[in-house]
């Protein structure tokens, strides 16, 4: 690194100009990793933190729209709850409403029909948990948003009245919804789109969405028995993500930057040292004539492009977080992990190295004559 | 092995610590555009003596320093410095040996252009020369550097950046120092003084010099001066 280290000095503009772009790249990807972070929290939040393994969907329908189309029937729930490895199996009722308060604030929820002594029902942080029959218990976001406990919620078009009792502790969403838990009975009611006027029938109580299932203590759900058994189409909870709107679309979008901006990085840095190399052609061969090892050569290569990408993309981390915190809290879904962050970053500097590696091995092909007669 | 020894004893003609080459050919290119660039070369540089080789270009001056400095593998033939054979060697093997044993001086100094002038000199002894090797300070201060030693290449005279360079071959105790047109970018006046100090470094440090020229003017500081002409040797 003696060499190494006085030549980034020497250098320290040509170097610095790479590094800018560097930084910038850390920048935006810890920009983006926060919006991915946000926006599938924003998106599918509700449903990792179902306390659930799996859900079946009634085989017919795809995992696109398994959500709006499923439905399930006692039947299907008995076979899942009589397989072996799964510990218990409930009814979950998923359906998307506009409602309006009664200080006129409107929203949007996902309503969320669970049976209130199922594993599946929430632990409220505020308020009464789920019980009474009109009673709503809504993501912490929602009272962001603008109602509170106490509330009563009109739903469009049906004129059913809820009662926010309770809230959760955490962001709970679905689709950029807001969750709000109701019980079963008066999902199934909203489902079938009974007004409060009419008089359901019996049958309207024997359907919801999904069977969600609990595996055992280290068990795993044996989804296609099961599914065959059944007559369902289940998946491990991950796998649903996919059918909450819009959630593919997005990930997809923002993983494609990502690669992108991954390769970029790659590129610049190689093509930066593919220049460099060249560039110091002639020196190289001067100090392999006086007996420098490829080796020796390589690691010093390796060693400025690794000085270059840790401090650049460092100096890109802070400017991305710190940028980040501002975000936070204006409203844009954004979300800083430390684990998809530093995983983002680190592998920007790996992949630097690999670019700089392949120009570096280049030391290995120059010939020490060229040291000889004259130069340049 | 007592073949091998009584060999050596008849053929390193005394000299078993500088330079010595034995037959040497070298042909270059392949095929029809086979060159031959050493044609059964003999020489011999003793430690503490300064040997010059002249001749038009194209002679065969560069190949000969080339495979003095194990930079090129001959053809056919043997060459030794320090009292060992160097043609078998592998390419690490070789990198090792010029580190250990070779001083090159380059033309106008090849110097690093991110160095001062005392990491020039200490840039040697991170090669891999360890603990052995001059004082930085006090080699700048014997070719007449030592007021210069913080400068850069680019803040030095093509003569000082020769001394710089001389005073580097030297950093590493070199057995055989090897020099390649030391004054073609000079004035009269450098070239004389930057061969007067090579003689005297020569002597000072016992080493094996050979040199490379085409300046005639300077051949009054050499010990010995060869004539090459299309791969052969003359004295």
């Amino acid at each position: 690194m003696f060499l190494a280290v006085r030549e980034l000095w020497f250098a320290r503009s040509r170097f610095g100009l790479m590094g800018g772009v560097v930084a910038l790249i850390a920048v935006l990807m810890v920009l983006l990793s926060g919006l991915s972070s946000g926006l599938v929290e924003d998106g599918v939040s509700g449903l990792q933190r179902l306390p659930v393994h799996g859900l079946a969907f009634d085989e017919e329908t795809e995992v696109g729209s398994a959500f709006s189309r499923s439905r399930v029937n006692e039947e299907q729930l008995q076979e899942w709850r009589d397989r072996p490895g799964v510990e218990e199996a409930a009814f979950f009722g998923n359906l998307l409403v506009n409602a309006r308060s009664d200080k006129d604030v409107p929203i949007d929820l996902a309503l969320f029909g669970v049976e209130e002594d199922s594993f599946l029902a929430p632990e409220t942080a505020e308020g009464e948990g789920l019980g009474r029959r009109d009673g709503l218990v809504v993501s912490q976001s929602a009272i962001e948003d603008g109602v509170a406990i106490g509330d009563v919620l009109t739903v469009d078009r049906l004129g059913t009245e809820l009662e926010i009792v309770g809230a959760l502790e955490d962001k709970h969403t679905y689709g950029h919804v807001d969750v709000a838990y109701l019980p079963l009975e008066t999902w199934q009611e909203i489902y079938a789109g009974i007004t409060p006027e009419q008089e359901a029938d019996p049958a309207v109580y024997t359907e919801a969405t999904a069977v969600a299932l609990r595996a055992e203590p280290d068990a795993r759900i044996d989804h296609s028995t099961g599914d065959d058994e059944a007559g369902t189409m289940s998946l491990p909870l991950e796998e649903t993500f996919a059918a909450s709107p819009g959630y593919s679309a997005e990930t997809s979008t923002l993983n494609l930057i990502k690669a992108f901006l991954y390769a970029i990085s790659a590129l610049v840095v190689g093509a930066f040292f593919t220049v460099w190399t060249i560039q110091r052609k002639h020196e190289l061969a001067v100090l392999r004539a006086m007996g420098a090892s490829t080796g020796y050569l390589v690691r010093d290569g390796l060693g400025q492009a690794l000085v270059i990408l840790a401090v650049f993309c460092g100096l890109g981390l802070g400017v991305g977080v710190g940028a980040g915190s501002l975000i936070t809290g204006s409203g844009v879904p954004f979300l800083l992990e430390g684990t998809s962050v530093a995983l983002a970053v680190v592998l920007l500097i790996v992949l630097g190295l690999l670019g700089a590696m392949a120009a570096i091995v280049r030391v290995s092909s120059i010939d020490p004559l060229a040291a000889l007669g004259g130069q340049r | 092995m007592t073949i091998t020894a009584a060999s050596n004893a008849e053929s390193t003609d005394e000299n078993t610590e500088g330079l010595l080459f034995e037959g040497v050919t070298l042909r270059l290119g392949d095929g029809d555009a086979t060159v031959t660039a050493l044609d059964d070369v003999s020489i011999s540089v003793r430690p503490g003596e300064l040997v010059a080789v002249v001749g038009p270009s194209g002679a065969g001056k560069s190949s000969l320093l080339a495979v003095a400095g194990a930079l090129t593998v001959p053809d056919s033939g043997v060459v030794r410095a320090g009292g060992r054979d160097i043609t078998g060697l592998s390419r690490r093997a070789r990198a090792r040996f010029r580190r250990d044993h070779i001083g090159f001086v380059f033309q106008s100094g090849n110097l690093l252009g991110a160095l001062t002038a005392t990491d020039q000199l200490r840039m040697m002894t991170h090669l891999g020369r360890g603990g052995r090797g001059h004082d930085p300070q006090r080699l700048l201060e014997e070719v007449g550097m030592a007021d210069k030693a913080d400068r850069r290449p680019h803040q030095l005279s093509g003569g000082e950046r020769q001394r710089v360079g001389i005073a580097r071959a030297l950093m590493g105790e070199p057995t055989v120092l090897l020099v390649d047109e030391p004054t073609a970018a000079l004035d009269r006046a450098r070239s004389h003084e930057i061969v007067r100090l090579l003689a005297r470094e020569t002597r000072r440090s016992d080493v094996a010099t050979m040199m490379v020229t085409h300046d005639h003017d300077v051949l009054e500081y050499c010990d010995r001066t060869v004539q090459m002409t299309d791969g052969r040797l003359s004295e």
